[in-house]
């Protein structure tokens, strides 16, 4: 039932294979076929761009005021590449195999492949876009290392890669729109897709400053919206990230792969009180130079600095001295819970742990710096002061950041880190064409499942939706528009697009309706508490039935005593919220069903009745080495496809990073 | 840190749409902890205004860690508030003390009309962008990305420039609403480097003569947006500009 379309052949001849006999629409009929793209982050900017370039007639939608304001824009620490500039032993295969591996092996062989492949070309463009990257003396490209590789592939800008490949997507957008080939829709945001004769052909949105709902129509949707984190409320996304478009989408028919797949990222600043609205990152990048600790006596509560170098536990060095601090982030964050449990945490929640920049930033960058200006024998003090402007060029962004958020500075005194949700690897079932199970219904990037299995390593990300968007989609869309040249654009007078509208109308009108006495946030709250509690690092039989009820209950309660203020027919945030918290409600129930589903543990997903006596995630590929696509019947009610997962090149083994 | 809490005075800016006159409105917060953001500090006082019934405020806000642009507020007299090199979203509120009365505007610009409350407009900077504000390579085109070494200086520039978040400050902050730091940031950035030199002219060119046409203002050098600006971008890309726009000016020969 469920067709994956893989090509056939072995695995590094089939995108080059798929890419030789795809369907090719001409250009003449390009600029007859118009394509509607939701999201402008580096999926969504990409995408409409390189469609635009190729000459099809795109509209592109996102909720902020500008595209450049995607969550993309956030992401610190860099991109991977298998460029193997660095002669350290890299290759298309390693990436792959470190990708499929870090997944904890519950990706699809062939995606992960492609985008192995394709990697090497995304720098080649932003580099002709003028991305500036971070560059050697001699003038080449500089890499550095993230987690759960052995290599040095990734490329980086500062701490603000992100930033820098956005705005490239972005100017590339923003060209094809001065050029009438991209049509930009600002402050607008996706409430339905319709569905004609199976086949998606549009799109329903509301224009968030007039309130007035619009349609749209396109041969072909494609949906970059991004990833569900702040289902948990608290998480590194953006506060107006959402899971609305990929979930109206969803009950319009496509399916939700593996939604408890949840990435908790090790390295984030802790929670400080009940007032917080999100956590921010702190970059993976970090623990290149970083050294993850907590004191090794219980109870010590002296400061950082006063604790001596043998009375600390550098416990990912300990427990894993092949990757030391450089493990995936699933086994970081894990082991910094396991820590922190056991009564180990430091400040003032006992909820967090060390991440200390003194060892190199002497040792490793004062020492170079002062051979490098033929100091001879440099007190501790002048290799503080060398490796300082070292770090400083390296992360100096993210310092001051900590710095602002905290008001200590961590070129001083340790930071202190706690795990937060920041990425979803599970979303829109889509095949090897990115098409998800609603026909010309496309999803790209964090929207879709399909890339980072159970856990994505650092830096896969940008590359995952850069390698969608520039140079997947353009090939594969022309695949399915191939054979809808003879179709007229339909008219949105369409029934199915006033039955879709009607729809929506009807929704906002009843939320509005309700005039209870709870707000928003305080429903977005609870769900989130729900969430973390039985739904995060650890999940169990028994609290993920409690989260079910829970989450039931809050539906109910949400549907009969939100309290939105305001008309609906102006700009009116409350209810734009209202809309996407309803959303992550069904979603949050789903995810549970999930987890509760996959007995095994594996990835970020850890089932405390499967682990290993050391505590590691333990899989069970007999029975859970399948995708679990979920099908949207009625309220609560789901039907699990299962998609088994064929792994002939990397073979399934116990992840050791030992 | 030593934490403490206090009760503030806000005085915000309401303005109900584009068409509306728009006046200030004061509100009492209390128990504000020093550790929340400026905007959980709102979104505390949404909450009250929420409950009592009223309309909360509207206000741009997105990733709240410094790097979107999107929020946008001018926080007694200065765009994002008192501290240097700074957004709204990372302003802390240990910089307020108990009893402190707090103004709150929204960016002050023609070329940025009222949107409601405290957002404004600032599609105007995407029209910049438009008229010249990237490099014209098509997706493929690309030869091999170290295929043309870049000096570690200027692409160290190159990248200084290319840091700005496109929030408007620098124009909030000018007294003739000019928009010169954000063109010279984006003039900048594709000037300094040698993929973005075959459309050096016509792009200086073309991305001043949009910001005229936007309503911004034009530059005395007073250098108020440079004070302002949350990423430290400096006034020398101003500098940068006028020449890259004088020598488009001297040299071309269409």
């Amino acid at each position: 039932m469920l067709d994956s379309k893989i090509p056939a052949g072995p695995l590094d001849q089939k995108w080059t294979d798929y890419k030789g006999h795809c369907k090719l629409v001409n250009p003449a009929n390009k600029r007859k076929l118009e394509v509607i793209v939701v999201g402008t982050g580096l999926a969504g900017a990409s995408a409409a761009a390189s469609l635009g370039e190729l000459g099809y007639q795109v509209k592109a939608f996102c909720f902020q005021d500008s595209p450049r304001r995607a969550h993309s824009i956030a992401a610190q620490g860099g991109i991977n590449a298998a460029k193997n500039y660095q002669n350290d032993g890299d290759s298309v295969f390693r990436l792959f195999y470190d990708t499929i591996k870090g997944g904890d092996y519950r990706a699809r062989e062939a995606n992960v492949h492609r985008l192995a492949e394709v990697s090497v070309n995304i720098i080649d463009q932003c580099v002709a876009q003028g991305v500036p990257f971070a560059r050697e003396y001699g003038g080449l490209l500089n890499n550095r290392s993230f987690g759960g590789t052995q290599v040095k592939r990734t490329f980086y800008a500062a701490g603000q890669t992100g930033q820098q490949l956005l705005i490239g997507a972005y100017q590339a957008l923003e060209r094809q729109v001065a050029l009438g080939k991209v049509k930009m829709y600002t402050r607008h945001e996706m409430l339905d897709v319709v569905v004609i004769d199976g086949k998606a052909r549009g799109i329903i949105c509301r224009n968030l400053i007039t309130g007035e709902l619009e349609r749209h129509f396109g041969h072909a949707v494609l949906l970059c919206t991004g990833g569900y984190g702040n289902v948990f409320y608290l998480s590194t996304n953006a506060m107006g990230s959402n899971v609305t478009a990929a979930w109206k989408a969803h009950k319009k028919g496509a399916y939700f792969a593996n939604p408890c797949f949840t990435q908790i990222h090790p390295t984030c600043i802790p929670v400080s009180g009940d007032h917080q609205s999100k956590l921010t990152l702190m970059s993976e990048s970090l623990r290149n130079d970083g050294r993850i600790w907590v004191p090794a006596k219980l109870g010590d509560k002296r400061a950082a600095n006063d604790i001596p170098e043998e009375e600390r536990d550098y416990f990912l060095e300990r427990r894993y001295p092949a990757f030391g601090n450089l493990v995936p982030r699933d086994v970081a964050s894990r082991a910094a819970k396991e820590r922190c449990d056991a009564g180990y945490g430091v400040g003032t929640t006992g909820q967090a742990v060390y991440l200390d920049f003194k060892f190199n930033l002497i040792n490793k960058y004062g020492k170079a710096e002062a051979n490098k200006l033929g100091i001879q024998n440099p007190d501790t003090a002048t290799l503080i002061r060398l490796g300082k402007e070292v770090v400083k060029e390296e992360y100096g962004n993210l310092f001051d950041m900590y710095e602002k958020i905290t008001g200590e500075n961590p070129y001083e005194v340790p930071m202190r880190i706690y795990p937060a949700v920041h990425y979803t690897m599970g979303g829109l079932w889509v095949d090897y064409e990115l098409m998800t199970s609603v026909k010309g219904l496309y999803a790209l990037g964090e929207a879709n499942f399909s890339d980072h299995g159970a856990n994505r390593l650092g830096a896969s990300a940008l590359m995952q939706g850069l390698a969608d968007g520039y140079f997947v989609i353009p090939y594969t869309i022309g695949n399915y528009l191939a054979d809808e040249i003879a179709t007229k654009p339909i008219p949105t007078e369409h029934p199915a697009f006033a039955e879709a509208e009607q729809k929506v109308a009807d929704r906002i009108n009843t939320l509005l309706s309700i005039k209870g006495n709870q707000t928003v946030e305080s429903f977005h709250k609870r769900l989130g508490r729900i969430m973390w509690e039985q739904c995060g690092m650890a999940r169990s039989e028994q609290g993920l039935k409690k989260a079910i009820e829970d989450i039931r209950q809050l539906k109910k309660e949400f549907w009969s005593d939100v309290r939105i203020p305001g008309q609906v027919n102006e700009m009116n945030p409350e209810l734009d919220k209202a809309g996407r918290v309803a959303d992550f409600i069904e979603l949050g129930e789903l995810m549970c069903l999930d987890a509760l589903d996959r007995k095994e543990s594996c990835g970020g997903h850890f089932r405390e009745e499967s682990q290993t006596e050391e505590g590691e995630a333990l899989r069970d590929d007999q029975q859970y080495a399948y995708v679990a696509a979920w099908g949207y019947q009625s309220d609560s009610q789901w039907q699990l496809n299962k998609e088994p997962l064929l792994f002939d090149v990397a073979k399934p083994s116990q992840r050791s990073y030992k | 840190m030593q934490h403490y809490n206090m009760n503030l005075t806000l005085k915000v800016w309401r303005q109900k749409n584009a068409a509306d006159k728009g006046h200030f409105e004061t509100y009492p917060v209390k128990n504000i902890s020093s550790e929340m953001s400026f905007l959980e500090m709102i979104d505390v006082l949404n909450e009250q205004l929420i409950k009592e019934g009223k309309e909360p405020i509207a206000f741009d806000h997105d990733c709240r860690e410094g790097i979107c642009g999107m929020c946008s507020m001018y926080i007694n007299g200065r765009p994002h508030g008192p501290w240097q090199h700074n957004t709204t979203c990372q302003l802390h509120m240990r910089a307020y003390q108990d009893g402190d009365t707090i103004v709150v505007e929204p960016w002050r610009a023609n070329a940025f009309p009222v949107v409601k409350d405290l957002m404004v407009d600032r599609s105007a900077f995407d029209r910049i962008i438009q008229a010249g504000g990237y490099i014209s390579v098509n997706t493929g085109n690309a030869v091999d990305a170290n295929a043309t070494p870049i000096e570690k200086d200027k692409a160290d520039d190159a990248f200084a420039a290319a840091a700005c978040i496109g929030c408007g400050a620098c124009v909030a902050a000018c007294k003739n609403s000019s928009a010169m730091l954000f063109v010279g940031a984006k003039v900048s950035h594709l000037a300094l480097l040698p993929q973005g030199s075959p459309e050096r002219k016509s792009r200086a060119v073309n991305m001043v003569a949009q910001m005229d046409k936007e309503g911004f203002g034009a530059c005395t050098n007073t250098g108020a947006c440079e004070a302002v600006c949350p990423k430290g971008i400096s006034i020398e890309n101003i500098a940068r500009l006028n020449r890259e726009y004088m020598m488009a000016g001297l040299t071309e020969d269409k």
